[in-house]
Parts: C-alpha cells; structure tokens; sequence
C-alpha cells in the first residue's frame, strides 16, 4: 500500500508478497516450500518426492515381488533352455512377455493413488456441519451417525458421513481403515499390492491378476513338460534331481493357480456386473435382500460394463500430491459485531500466531492506523496488506477496488492455480468461532 | 465504480464474508454433476438464470470428460498395450477436458463474477466434491 498516492494509481499498485518493514523481517522465515505429499493427513508412505503413494505395510507386498521373481528367475535360468531347445524358442519369449506385464501392473497397481479423495476444508466441514445442525435441531450431545438418501436409478441408495473425513462419501466410495483414507469405489484394500484397489487402479489390478493366472498356468505347465520330457530320457527321479528348481516352482505355482484363478474368475464376474467387492460381500445388490434390489450402476449388458471398467476414462488423481502448499489460504473471518474484519488472507501455517481474537480487538485500532502499523499488529498476515502481483487481468483490477488487494490477490493465485492446503484449524480457532457464533 | 473508492477502503481488508457451497448431485450415479438448485445466499447477488447457466455448462464439461465413447475405449486399448507409457507423452481425454473446465471457470470469474464480487473455485481444488462460491463484502456498499 502507497500512502499518498492517487486513487487511480492505488487501483495498479504493486502488491509485493514480501514485507518491508523492519518490524516484520524477523517473521519473515524464508521456509522452504513444502510439497502436499509430505502433509498428507492418512496413513500413507509416499516415495520418490511423492511420485509413488503407498499404504502404511508394505511387508505383503515385498513378498508377493519376491515370489514371482524367484519362481520366474529359476524358471527362466533352468527349465527355458531345455523347452527352447526341445520344443520351440518362442516359449521363453512368451515367457518374458508375460513377466513384464505382470510386474508392470503389480508396480502400476502398488504405486498409484486408488482414488483418494481428499479430506474436506474446514470451510467446508463447518458448512456441512451447520446444515446437519439445522436439519437435526442440534443440542449438545452428539447426534447418531448422519446419512443422506438419494436416489440412484430408481434405488434409494444412503451416503453416509464420514467423521475422518468430515464429507458425505459419494456413492461406492468407503473409508479404508487401514490407510485412514475414503477411496472412491472402493472395492478391497489389498496387502499383496500394499495398496486400496479402488477407481483408479482396478484396472491395473484385474490386468495383474489375469495376467498373473496366465503366468502361473503357463509356468505350471511348461515345467510339468520339462519334467515329462526329461524323465522320458533319463528317469524321473534322475530329472528331478537335474532340476531341483523345477519341484519348487511346481509347488509354489500349483497353490498359487488355485488362488489366483480363483480371484481372476471372482474379478470377472465382479466386472461383468459393475460390483465392488465391498458391494459383493455387503450383499448390496443382492436379490436375497428384497425383490426390487438391483445395481443401479450396472449398463445393463456384461460387454459394456467390461468395457467401462476396463477401457473407461482414467480420472485424475484428486489429491495432488506433488502440488506445493500454498501458504495463504483465505480463510472465512467469523462474524463479529459490525467491527470491521482484517484477517481474510490468515497464514495457514501462522495461525498460531495470529488469531481471531487479536484481529478482533486490533481490527478497530488498525483501522484508523496507516497500513503499516495495521501490519505489525496482525504478525503473520503483514505482508498482505495491500501487496501483491500487479494484476493480471480486468476482474483483478475491479475486485482490488471494490473488495480490497486480498480479494485480487485470491483471484491472482487462481489464475496461477493456486490451492489451498488442507491443514485442520488449530483447536483455539474453533473455540473462538464457536464462542463467537 | 473503480473511480470512486478511497484510499480508506484500501486500507480495509476485504473481508470474506461467505462461502457457498454447491453440493454434488449423484442422482445420475457417480457421475460428476452438480446441483443447480440456487442457493438462498446468493439471491442479491447474482442472477439465477446466470448462476444455473454456469453450473450447467460445468455439468456437460464433467460429462464430456467421463463419456463412454469410442474414443475413450481406443484410448483406453492403446494404453493397456503401450503398457500405459503413452500417459507420459500424451494427456488423457479426461485431463484435456479440465483444463478446458478451469479455463471456462477463470473466464466466468472474470466476465460474471468478480464484478459482482463473488469468486467461483475450481471443483478440482476441492476433489471434485463442491464448487465453493466466495463472496466477498462490497465496501462500495458500505460507503
């Protein structure tokens, strides 16, 4: 802000993002910009600056890796040079190509957000809350789990709250308690992987698993036949002896194909009706449950749901892990008793510092102060005050008039695709609104 | 209306005075679409016809990006056998189709609603589950 100037030259000013003030300098902590990923409220393992999300165990995982590996490295090293030789070249290469795709889904599967969607904004969540509160007549006591009913298709389908999360889970989302996370179409949440199998990697999965019964078949046999083979010319026993490696990719692949088949055939039936797991075991859709029951998500034929399901639009993820967080978040100011408010662009990361009740008692003091001063006063949100980038387009320059440099700057940092953190509020913020309400 | 402000109301912080909230509508199932129902806040500010013209135009910008088609399912074909490397040289159908949503709203903001002092958020900023309308305080009013 530049005392003294004119209206119209106030309306372009530059609003600087740093403080220039003696006073402020030692608030100003040049803090390194932190990604979203290293924030993220569940209970999550991020690797590669946030690039690969991950549950919390990851023990199962590293040994289904383990698993194949060493069952298709013994294969590849003792039982493909006696099938090449014998039958034909092409069974290794067949071999190979079914290996990496396995291991490109299963590391597609593990390392890629289910569908997480993110946790509610405390604007949100008080919205939400005051809704709910209207619709129940609140009291003081806590109300008995809070559920919506919509209508789906001709279903009544009910949304249920999620107190984690503080947001009415969409239809076929569901809160992983293992990952403290609510996944949208959440169908199982899969040790093997390390991962929630939900919107965004089913396809991955279903893509393993059947990739994976084919593998493993194919070992099966394949291994089968260099035995067979092999005991025509020197014996049985002798041909085991030659490959012991053989006796044990038997035994691993001959309990896993009862598994893995078994779960390919469950997921393509679960695919050609549009369930979830969670949905299947529920007995959501189940005709046991009343006559009228039926999937209200389901296209109506088996090709079209395979289709969606597998060939559909890929959603973005909605957590946006890699973003930075951005610092200023403005915030609702809570109402007071028509004293002017400061306040709207509170630090996220300063609220400790500056709080509601300081805006409130100093708002009318600063008022009457030059800028400045009105800055020391308010700490953390010093550097806001009336600062900022030049304004880049029309409304900027208009809303900075009318509604003051906050305004614009909010403008400014959307059109940069600014986001706003989603750290909670401190617990005397809420104490303070709720006395101030 | 630029002209007539004073240096006083550019000392006055803008307050934030609220946020509307527009919920999501699953009658369609998990499609993303929001309700156009006009939120009582909004009343003074802004015309409905206008308000439910953006909501609309929002709702067939989401549906476009979710679209069965056979574009989506050749796209889809050709990741699965790239096994999904084409996603690094090439953006999905889907994420061509927000960035033309977040093009669409900042215009919005700049013809329709920053004058009238309310600023629409990106539904993606908020995981697809709200489009949160800010309404700042009209000190012009005020005056």
């Amino acid at each position: 802000m530049h005392l003294g100037e004119s209206t119209r030259e106030c309306e372009y000013s530059q609003i600087s993002t740093r403080s220039s003030t003696p006073m402020e300098t030692p608030y100003k902590k040049k803090t390194p910009k932190k990604r979203k990923w290293e924030t993220f409220p569940g209970r999550n393992r991020f690797y590669c600056d946030g690039r690969i999300m991950m549950a919390k165990q990851t023990g199962v995982f590293y040994l289904t890796l383990v698993l194949i590996l060493v069952t298709c490295g013994l294969f590849f090293t003792f039982d493909c040079w006696f099938l090449a030789e014998q039958l034909t070249p092409i069974i290794p290469v067949i071999g190979a190509v079914l290996f990496l795709f396995v291991i490109g889904t299963l590391l597609r599967t593990s390392f890629s957000d289910p569908g997480v969607l993110p946790r509610a904004t405390p604007d949100e969540a008080a919205d939400l809350e005051r809704q709910i509160d209207v619709a129940n007549g609140s009291t003081g006591y806590r109300p008995p789990p809070r559920t919506k009913e919509v209508v789906i298709n001709g279903q009544t389908v009910k949304l249920k709250y999620c107190f984690t999360c503080k947001i009415f889970r969409p239809p076929r989302a569901s809160h992983c308690s293992l990952c403290d996370n609510c996944v949208e179409r959440f169908d199982h949440h899969c040790p093997w992987v390390g991962n929630c199998v939900g919107k965004r990697n089913y396809r991955f999965f279903y893509m393993f698993i059947l990739s994976l019964s084919f593998l493993t078949v194919f070992i099966f046999a394949f291994v089968i036949t260099h035995i067979i083979l092999n005991s025509q010319r020197i014996g049985f026993l002798s041909a085991l002896k030659d490959s012991p490696a053989s006796v044990l990719e038997v035994v691993v692949c001959f309990f896993s194909v009862w598994s893995i088949v078994g779960l390919s055939g469950f997921h393509t039936y679960l695919i050609s009706s549009n369930q979830t797991t969670n949905e299947d075991i529920k007995g959501s859709w189940s005709s046991k449950r009343s006559k009228d029951n039926y999937n209200p998500y389901s296209y109506g034929n088996i090709f079209t749901n395979c289709c969606a399901a597998l060939c559909g639009p890929l959603p973005p993820s909605l957590i946006d892990r890699r973003g930075f967080i951005q610092s200023d978040a403005p915030q609702l100011a809570p109402p007071t008793n028509g004293l002017p408010m400061y306040g709207s662009t509170q630090s996220q990361q300063s609220h400790k510092q500056v709080n509601t009740v300081d805006c409130h008692l100093q708002a009318k003091a600063a008022h009457c102060d030059c800028p400045h001063n009105s800055g020391v006063l308010l700490q953390g949100v010093a550097h806001h005050t009336g600062r900022g980038p030049e304004p880049r387009t029309e409304a900027e320059s208009h809303v900075r008039a009318r509604f003051g440099a906050a305004a614009a700057r909010q403008i400014h940092l959307k059109a940069r695709g600014g986001g706003i953190s989603s750290s909670p509020w401190s617990p005397l913020q809420i104490i303070l609104m709720l006395g101030l309400n | 209306m630029a002209e007539t402000h004073s240096l006083q109301d550019l000392r006055h912080q803008a307050a934030v005075i609220a946020k509307v909230f527009i919920q999501r509508d699953y009658t369609n199932g998990t499609l993303c679409q929001f309700q156009t129902k006009f939120p009582s806040e909004l009343e003074t500010k802004i015309d409905k016809q206008q308000f439910e013209e953006t909501v609309r135009t929002l709702n067939n910008l989401y549906a476009e990006a979710e679209k069965l088609g056979s574009q989506s399912y050749v796209e889809g074909c050709l990741a699965c056998l790239t096994a999904y490397t084409i996603f690094l040289c090439m953006e999905t159908h889907y994420e061509k189709v927000l960035k033309k949503i977040a093009k669409y709203i900042q215009e919005q903001n700049d013809k329709v609603y920053a004058p009238r002092g309310l600023l629409l958020t990106d539904p993606l900023e908020r995981g697809l589950r709200v489009i949160e309308i800010t309404i700042f305080e009209d000190r012009s009013l005020t005056q």
